[in-house]
């Protein structure tokens, strides 16, 4: 089998190739790549930022059915809440969405929680309402679940009633939740701080559980006792 | 298609229908060459995502050749495995932030098999073996066609594993509502049992070929001892 | 998510999250080097040490990456770093341990395109693992990617004295037998918890 593409090397010299030359090809290799890289980051910045924008506002749309807009916030560990900049939030901080109605009064927060299902993280966005400090609603952000059996928290309707009011108040102190959010066997359910899994999809029943207790856990304390000023901002 | 035929063995070099085809059937990266199985099984849950993920290949592998290709001359052999990976990781960089551009939803679906672009044996064979010897054309043709039929295998898989998995094509519902989703075929041991299933098809219908092709030239009664003739 | 426990970490990988089975990582060596334990098991170690090198590298390159806000840059750095670790063990494998270096040949610097080591630094990074579970993903995912390679190749050995029919032989059984682990390990899901 001729190999007619390789030129014969009879006298080919035994040394290699020279520093230099190797150092002039990975500089110039280097120097291209990153300006290529560079260049498509750029240009692909902002549509990417719009898209998350717009996501992350069907999202709040669907558990908070009264909202008609929407406003980016991080609760910072501190206490501190400020309105999301543009750039990476800061170690500890947690980002919610404050929520207002047409009129422009406030409608609630929504915020994000995520846990292991039984393939992947379930990212789940729920919404809370002060006024029954409980959990009015709640949305699956991405999953990766068994079709036909962990994807039925998207569908069943036993499952999705469980959060139309879910109890999340505050201890008195309210460093806390007063409950825990807890996943139950299905029918077991008797206080309202608990979640009626789906039979059968146990596991990805209990990582929305766990996703929205983790975050709520987190963010409520430092969130509820400054809900005033989330009231003005309209 | 079922075997080397003399005319393959010519020592001409490879037209640029040749050059473009080549990826396509006759050494299907999927199919024949076996290269780049990560991706092929782990995201082949539906025709869409097969067919998302065989495009952004293809792109990755079109550019990388056609850079490679144009700096040949440039790189040193010592340095060349390391040079390719920067190139091809540069490009599924760009990938990466379109797919972020263009769709979310996608881009969750893809997760981050997107970037594992890079360490698919495909690109990096495909760059070593031929783009780093031939000019920048053939080299990114071949790699286009290359791409192009690891696409295809991609979707055959997707297609077989979204039809029987969730009784759908490209998001169609094909089945009526009392369709009971065969639900292994969209978990990973579906992805090893569909393409399988297509290896094993391909190897009948190569055999029943060869067949018939050597019974025709014998007279002996050999020829029609093939009982089951499904062509 | 940053919430897991490292034992839950390790049952995971290992068990109903193994790389090879579950994940897809690591397709190449899976179907192209278990045709014999022999060989099988010390890729995997070898693999196994890279991943957990590559682990340790991306952590730190990530931390520094996001100090100097050049983020895009991550994946270069990552492959950049694989391929050198790749290379520092192939030397070391080349020098004290020649006859397997001879054995495990071009599947050696491939391991420079597993996907099961790029896989490791990339998914740390995106659930956002700390120090401790970024080292106990690794250390978790070798020793499950060593784990089925190893099953393979001693049922592929076993089956290579088994009276298979002619159509299957070759990748199509290879594929079967790793569909069937693959569902077998499905077994192990919900154990971490």
């Amino acid at each position: 089998m001729n190999a007619p593409a390789k030129s014969p090397a009879p006298a080919e010299p035994a040394q290699a190739t020279s520093t230099f030359t190797l150092l002039r090809t990975l500089s110039v290799v280097s120097a291209i790549c990153g300006v290529i890289i560079v260049a498509s980051y750029l240009a692909t910045l902002e549509r990417a930022k719009d898209n998350r924008r717009l996501a992350a506002q069907r999202a709040v749309f669907k558990v908070l059915p009264d909202a008609s807009s929407v406003k980016e916030y991080l609760a910072l560990p501190t206490g501190e809440i400020v309105p999301a900049g543009g750039g990476d939030p800061p170690p500890g901080a947690l980002r919610f969405f404050s929520a207002y109605d047409a009129g422009g009064r406030f409608a609630g927060i929504a915020a994000e929680g995520a846990a292991k299902g039984y393939a992947d993280l379930v990212r789940v966005m729920f919404g809370y309402s002060e006024s029954c400090h409980c959990i009015v609603g709640i949305g699956v952000v991405s999953m990766r679940e068994t079709p036909g059996i962990g994807d039925k928290i998207l569908t069943d309707k036993d499952f999705i009633s469980n959060f139309k009011a879910l109890d999340v108040r505050l201890k008195g102190d309210l460093s806390a939740l007063a409950n825990e959010v807890k996943v139950v066997k299905h029918g077991v359910k008797t206080q309202p701080w608990q979640i009626d899994a789906i039979s059968g999809a146990t596991v990805t029943s209990r990582a929305v559980g766990k996703g929205i207790n983790d975050a709520a856990q987190l963010l409520l304390p430092r969130l509820v006792p400054r809900l005033d000023q989330l009231r003005e901002k309209s | 298609m079922s075997g080397p035929s003399p005319a393959a063995f010519s020592m001409a070099p490879p037209s640029q229908w040749e050059e473009f085809t080549e990826g396509m059937w006759r050494r299907n990266p999927v199919f024949v060459m076996v290269l780049g199985m990560c991706p092929t099984l782990a995201v082949t849950v539906s025709a869409i995502n097969s067919i998302s993920m065989g495009l952004a290949t293809t792109f990755v592998l079109a550019a990388s050749c056609l850079l490679v290709s144009a700096l040949r001359r440039l790189i040193p052999k010592e340095v060349r495995i390391a040079t390719y990976i920067v190139i091809i990781a540069t490009f599924v960089t760009v990938v990466d932030y379109a797919v972020q551009a263009i769709s979310l939803d996608l881009y969750e679906a893809l997760g981050a098999y997107i970037q594992l672009i890079v360490a698919n044996c495909l690109v990096l064979g495909r760059a070593e073996a031929h783009a780093a010897r031939a000019a920048p054309i053939p080299a990114t043709l071949n790699a286009i066609g290359m791409g192009l039929g690891f696409t295809l295998g991609l979707t055959m898989i997707g297609g077989v594993r979204e039809i029987l998995g969730a009784g759908a094509f490209f998001g169609i519902p094909l089945f009526g509502p009392g369709f009971q989703p065969w639900v292994v075929m969209v978990l990973p041991p579906g992805g090893f049992f569909v393409m399988a299933g297509w290896l094993l098809l391909f190897a009948i219908v190569r055999r029943r070929l060869a067949a018939r092709d050597a019974g025709a030239t014998r007279a002996a009664p050999v020829a029609n001892s093939g009982a089951c003739h499904g062509a | 998510m940053a919430h897991e426990s490292l034992g839950q970490i390790l049952l995971n990988t290992i068990l109903s999250g193994n790389f090879v089975l579950a994940m897809f990582l690591g397709m190449c060596p899976f179907l192209g080097v278990t045709h014999s334990v022999a060989v099988a098991f010390p890729l995997g170690v070898a693999t196994s040490f890279v991943i957990v090198i590559a682990s340790v590298s991306a952590y730190l390159l990530n931390w520094v990456l996001a100090l100097a806000h050049l983020e895009f840059l991550r994946l270069i750095c990552y492959i950049v770093v694989i391929a050198s670790a790749v290379q520092l063990v192939e030397m070391f494998v080349k020098k004290h341990y020649p006859a397997l270096f001879r054995a495990l040949g071009i599947y050696l610097p491939l391991i420079t395109t597993n996907c099961a080591v790029l896989g490791v630094a990339l998914f740390q990074t995106a659930r956002e693992y700390d120090f401790a579970q970024s080292l106990t993903f690794a250390i978790g995912g070798g020793i499950g990617f060593t784990l089925a390679l190893t099953l393979l190749a001693s049922v592929r050995e076993r089956v290579q004295l088994a009276d298979a029919p002619e159509v299957v032989q070759g990748t199509v059984l290879v594929l079967i037998l790793a569909g069937v682990l693959s569902l077998a390990f499905m077994g192990f899901a919900g154990l971490g918890g």
